[in-house]
């Protein structure tokens, strides 16, 4: 049987390569398998754009995104990390140049988004904003999903937020939409897979005993659940607890730092003071 | 015949980057790097807890955030009147972290960003995206030892991951890591853990004795002229870095060709503006003091980086500045490596300022580093603490020099009503890619391209060889520009 193949275009926007680099920490399957290997039977990606491990460079990686566009309209997935700067017509962010002029993220995000098969959003910034949309957002920073619904673009946008996200939500992601399609992914109301974003980290926290015997850490370092030192994780879901990170080693909580939030929309800002405990309207209103 | 070599985007690096080199008769008459985003970290940082800039400014950059998290930790130590409290376990365990980091950076530097500017990919894998478009023409390893190079290539990608999950042991998680706090470390050193820690680092000691470091000699060896390329502006910057409990790791230094060491002091960094989107009365401060209003409306400037310069001079900065300056102040082990290596390739330490020079000191550098962090594990203590506890200073200044992957780095912060009134970075990237200063001297990088002989204008592997040498890092420096809540007028990137 002939290896059915789905083309990939990840771009990079106002972000700093760090989801790219935590995919690079993929352990089973790898990254050498991403990019090389049937990544379920039958089924392949093959990564025609990626800036920061691609051979090439300047103008003939340009016309790689404007010939996928072109000639493979409906049958590519688009990858978008970093999010979206659109004040000033979004000269704040640029790719590369095309046809003499700043091809900008905005730009290319609207062309390669339009055609696209989906569109996943890797990362707290290209799903939500994240850190360069936070106040006073300087350069107008937007998630694709808005972009999206505010130029007309119906394509599919999966939501994978996460700083960064976990190598495992986007390759088990990926091997969803491989396995069953798109329409198989279970999404809350934000787009993210309930897979992985379905738990609260307080509900499968190891220091959960500790907080139900009011046993609370009083500074860093401390032993106890971290509500005191401003813990997130009664609020925040994904399930960090469980599959950890870096190849299971450990996760934030383990290694002493309150949960930050950073797989929330409100991320940064409404998950700020980091260090400041959360409030009891915050404890409850989230327990779905 | 006058023609200009425009490369947008420049990739394999971390970040959004232009290239620009205007040529004459084949030669680089001149030549500009410019930034192609910008996010404004030092907006968003102001008003702030100054805690969160710990967790924040290490989103600065996915590739080297736990630089990020270092500088701005001495920053808060330094703010919070910790900077003498921190007990050893902190001190160490921070070094572990930022060592790790190092280590997965310097080999994803080299085999994933640089490599394939030197090894023919397509020959083992095939015509496969992403290894396809490429520049074609100049690939001068052939059979057996090039397949042995892209099998390198593949193994690496297990080495540098294998480098983040050692540094998740403290570091709790990578990208990202949330260990480095002001005041230590949140994790304790128990025994299993060092000894977790100690077999992984093993197993990449391993790999930069025997893989990283001899395929860069077989690189250097195939592409020997590139010990003559790229030069630069040869003065180079270490502000010192890795602070343990006996003293730095690396020492601090400003280093010309004379290779005679000059002291470093903070207070004579400067940031000049000419070329850059800013008025014009803000150029020439130091960054504790510096004040910046954008002028969008400059004609002659050309880049949303600064100009940072020590004493009205251009500096390299990078692990080439930190072995050259450990090596002239006599530390005994880079001396060994670096005659060592240059006695393997037959090159004097004039050969030192060149694009091989700066891959080779990259690749001692990580076996410098790999060998002293197994000697940090062990004089680790279980029983003593990691951490002292702080408090926010009402107000307050600090400032947090260290070194990145990339060169040095450093935050400055004040403090005002126990909130963030301004924060302030300049990275290592800053200084390489900075365009030319009030005097009109370029940058580090645009030096080392200029004056390069061009073979091929459709296929121009110098330009990239000798930006990519540099490890440039864009995230870092463009967005890190320190506006002071300005709104930003309209302008244009050239």
């Amino acid at each position: 049987m002939a290896t059915k193949k789905y083309p990939v275009v990840w771009l990079q926007g106002a972000g700093c390569t760090g989801c790219s680099v935590s995919v690079l920490n993929a352990v089973s399957p790898r990254i050498q398998n991403l990019l090389l290997d049937e990544l379920v039977p039958g089924h392949q990606l093959n990564l025609l754009f990626h800036a920061t491990i691609m051979a090439g460079q300047g103008e003939p990686v340009i016309e790689v995104l404007k010939d996928t566009e072109k000639d493979r309209k409906g049958g590519y997935i688009l990858v978008v990390e970093g999010a979206i700067p659109t004040a000033e017509g979004g000269i704040y962010g640029s790719i590369g140049e095309k046809d003499g002029k700043h091809l900008t993220i905005v730009e290319s995000v609207q062309e390669l988004g339009r055609n696209a098969l989906l569109t996943i959003a890797v990362g707290t910034c290209a799903t939500f904003g994240g850190i360069p949309a936070a106040k006073p957002n300087p350069t107008g920073c937007k998630g694709v999903k808005e972009v999206f619904a505010e130029n007309g673009i119906d394509t599919v946008v999966v939501n994978l937020p996460g700083c960064p996200l976990h190598p495992e939500w986007f390759t088990g992601t990926v091997s969803v939409i491989l396995f069953s399609g798109v329409e198989a992914l279970d999404l809350d109301d934000v787009a993210r897979p309930k897979l992985f974003y379905g738990k609260l980290i307080h509900e499968n926290c190891p220091r959960r005993a500790d907080f139900d015997k009011g046993k609370f850490a009083q500074k860093l370092g401390d032993a106890g659940c971290l509500y005191e030192l401003g813990c997130k994780g009664h609020y925040t879901y994904a399930d960090c607890p469980l599959r950890q990170w870096n190849n299971g080693v450990s996760w934030c909580v383990k290694a002493g730092s309150p949960c930050i939030g950073c797989v929330e929309p409100t991320f940064p800002d409404g998950t700020s003071p980091m260090y400041e405990k959360v409030t009891f309207e915050e404890l409850t209103w989230s327990q779905k | 015949m006058v023609t200009k070599i425009k490369i947008d985007p420049i990739t394999r690096i971390e970040g959004h980057m232009a290239i620009e080199a205007v040529v004459d008769d084949g030669v680089v008459k001149d030549a500009k790097s410019a930034g192609t985003l910008f996010r404004g970290f030092e907006i968003i940082l102001q008003g702030r807890d100054p805690r969160d800039a710990n967790r924040l400014t290490q989103r600065i950059c996915g590739v080297c955030p736990t630089a990020h998290a270092t500088a701005s930790a001495l920053c808060l130590d330094d703010a919070f009147g910790l900077a003498g409290k921190v007990p050893d376990n902190g001190k160490l365990i921070r070094c572990l972290i930022l060592g790790s980091n190092f280590l997965q950076s310097h080999i994803l530097h080299f085999y994933h960003l640089a490599a394939l500017d030197y090894v023919d990919a397509v020959s083992a894998v095939g015509d496969l995206a992403p290894f396809v478009p490429r520049y074609e023409g100049d690939y001068r390893v052939s059979g057996k030892a090039n397949a042995e190079l892209v099998n390198h290539y593949l193994k690496a990608l297990d080495i540098r991951r294998k480098c983040q999950e050692m540094l998740s042991i403290f570091g709790g998680k990578m990208p990202h890591s949330i260990g480095i706090v002001p005041g230590g470390v949140t994790e304790k050193p128990t025994e299993d853990k060092i000894t977790n820690f100690l077999w992984r680092l093993n197993e990449i000691r391993d790999f930069v004795d025997n893989v990283y470091i001899p395929d860069v000699v077989a690189v250097a060896k195939a592409y020997s002229d590139y010990f003559e390329i790229g030069k630069g502006c040869q003065r180079l910057l270490a502000y010192g870095g890795f602070d343990l409990p006996a003293g730095k790791l690396f020492k601090a230094g400003i280093m010309s060709s004379d290779l005679k060491p000059e002291p470093f002091a903070k207070e004579n960094i400067t940031e000049d503006v000419k070329h850059s989107w800013y008025a014009d009365s803000g150029s020439g401060k130091n960054p504790a003091k510096g004040e910046t209003k954008p002028d969008t409306k400059k004609k002659q400037a050309y880049s949303f980086i600064k100009s940072p310069r020590y004493k009205d001079k251009v500096c390299e900065l990078g692990p080439l500045a930190r072995m050259v300056s450990n090596y002239v102040q006599n530390d005994a082990k880079a001396k060994e490596l670096v005659d060592s290596l240059l006695g393997q390739v037959g090159a004097g330490v004039d050969a030192l300022f060149s694009v091989l020079g700066r891959h080779a000191a990259r690749a001692l550098e990580s076996k410098l580093v790999a060998d002293a962090m197994a000697d940090w594990l062990t004089q680790l203590k279980p029983d003593k603490p990691a951490i002292v506890d702080s408090d926010i200073s009402e107000e307050s200044q600090g400032a947090g020099l260290t070194e990145a992957p990339r060169g040095a780095v450093g935050h400055w912060m004040t403090v005002k009503n126990k909130k963030v009134d301004r924060y302030q970075v300049i990275t290592p990237t800053a200084w390489n890619a900075s365009p030319k200063d009030d005097k009109g001297q370029p940058g580090a990088v645009e030096q080392a391209i200029i004056g390069t002989k061009v073979k091929d204008k459709e296929n121009p592997f110098e330009l990239v060889r000798i930006v990519r040498a540099f490890d440039p890092c864009l995230a870092c420096s463009v967005h890190l520009l320190d506006f002071r809540g300005n709104r930003l007028g309209i302008f244009k990137v050239v």
